[in-house]
């Protein structure tokens, strides 16, 4: 009976502690920017607004062709955590890369620790692996920044990990998922055109008395499945042309290396 | 009396509910656990796999000392005769499990750190890349146990809590170990008050 309640006082702690860590867990890691972008920079000064920019689009094009989304992220320091943990934990709480492939990967860079991590998704594991990651670091990123020169050494090494990804992760779903919602909207349309002409085909056969009261009826049923659909239109609209995109809730599972420069 | 026979079935069948409800939150909250086990489990076995092969790049690159080489070996073979199924999951088998595994860890990294004492091998591109494999896998760990973690406070809080830890106990629900925080951990100053 003793040891029972013991325990379950050690639990209490333990949830509290928990509680606290999840409360420092929310103050450390900034919050997912609105509208989302891919390159983050929070520290401002290291690079300048058109290569932000050039970056961005990099990114974005990349992400429309292939659905990987590669996130670059500038934070001051990733104190008290280590680098790896803070990685992750940023590309969770974001969620980058799709839900159901995990394709996202989080370049972060701390300049004030001068510490620099690839992390990847669990989709992206098996393209771009903890070895190559290490390279891409060791040989593409470090020399650059060791010059100061850190537009090139991101430049190079997001290069470095579409190569190293290059025929994992093909364009097509994204498209296909817009195609078969055009597809959905279409046959709606056609079904609900069906619906329409066979209440209209009904009310003139029907009673002539009527005829007044499904007038007003019918443009009502009309006006929902526009407005359901002409909805539907626009959000694909959104995901397949130009600034809007969102993370799509990827997981990281621990993947990925970094170094100090 | 029959009124009073009308309550009892009544408060009977609003317990049963609970009771069924209660269960099926249980086996839900149990079987995430196990499968955060099996991630945990998994991690654990890439690493073991990872071994071999260093141990070969690091003996063949070098005249490497045979302690700490052996003392590797000998940890690995000891970490993975601790196997745990999912319904074992009690304190002293998670504790059991972890003690052999950190086994493992603290000869890896007494490895990693002598091998600083080999030039050629620390430019060895096989080594560089087996080493970041194991860092990435170290890592991978960390996360599987953070997860593992996670779900069995969730499992543990909900089984253990008064009314459901009558079900729990009907049930044969019992309570599940957590992995405690590494000495080397605990020495880092994360939590302030």
């Amino acid at each position: 009976m003793v040891s029972h309640s013991t325990l379950s006082m050690f639990n209490r702690i333990l949830i509290f502690l928990f509680l606290i860590q999840s409360f420092v867990f929310a103050q450390d890691i900034p919050q997912k920017p609105n509208p989302p972008k891919f390159v983050n920079d929070l520290v401002g000064g290291l690079l300048s607004q058109g290569e932000i920019n050039q970056l961005e689009q990099k990114l974005k094009a990349y992400y429309d062709s292939t659905s990987t989304q590669v996130a670059i992220i500038i934070v001051k320091s990733v104190q008290p955590y280590d680098i790896s943990e803070y990685a992750i934990k940023l590309g969770r709480e974001w969620g980058i890369g799709q839900k159901d492939k995990n394709n996202g990967v989080v370049f972060l860079w701390a300049p004030g620790d001068r510490k620099i991590f690839i992390a990847t998704g669990y989709g992206v594991e098996g393209g771009l692996t903890d070895a190559y990651s290490k390279r891409i670091i060791e040989t593409v990123v470090k020399p650059n920044f060791k010059q100061l020169r850190y537009y090139q050494g991101l430049d190079e090494g997001t290069n470095s990990i579409f190569k190293y990804l290059s025929g994992e992760f093909d364009a097509e779903p994204t498209e296909e998922g817009d195609l078969g919602d055009v597809i959905f909207a279409i046959i709606f349309f056609i079904i609900i055109g069906l619906i329409i002409l066979y209440v209209i085909g009904k009310m003139s056969g029907g009673s002539k008395g009527g005829g007044n009261r499904g007038g007003g009826f019918v443009p009502y049923t009309t006006y929902t499945g526009w407005g359901s659909s002409s909805g539907g239109w626009s959000s694909s609209g959104g995901s397949s042309g130009g600034g809007g995109f969102d993370f799509g809730g990827g997981s990281f599972g621990g993947g990925g290396a970094g170094g100090d420069y | 009396m029959n009124k009073s026979t009308l309550i009892i079935v009544g408060i009977l069948l609003i317990f049963g509910m609970y009771g069924c409800s209660s269960y099926n939150g249980l086996v839900g909250k149990d079987q995430e656990v196990n499968g955060k086990w099996a991630n945990v489990q998994t991690q654990y076995q890439r690493r073991s796999d990872l071994i071999p092969n260093l141990v070969n790049t690091v003996k063949g690159a070098a005249d490497f000392e045979k302690s700490t080489l052996t003392a590797v070996i000998q940890a690995r073979a000891g970490a993975t005769a601790v196997n745990i199924k999912a319904d074992e999951l009690t304190p002293e088998n998670i504790q059991k499990f972890q003690a052999a595994q950190d086994q493992l860890s603290g000869t890896l990294s007494r490895l990693l750190v002598s091998v600083e004492k080999y030039p050629d091998l620390k430019a060895n591109q096989n080594f560089l890349e087996l080493q970041s494999q194991l860092e990435g896998t170290e890592n991978r760990i960390a996360v599987a146990r953070n997860d593992f973690n996670t779900s069995v406070q969730s499992y543990n809080s909900s089984a253990l809590a008064f009314p459901m830890v009558i079900f729990a106990k009907m049930f044969g629900f019992a309570q599940k170990g957590f992995f405690q925080a590494s000495d080397a951990a605990q020495a880092a100053p994360s939590i302030k008050f």
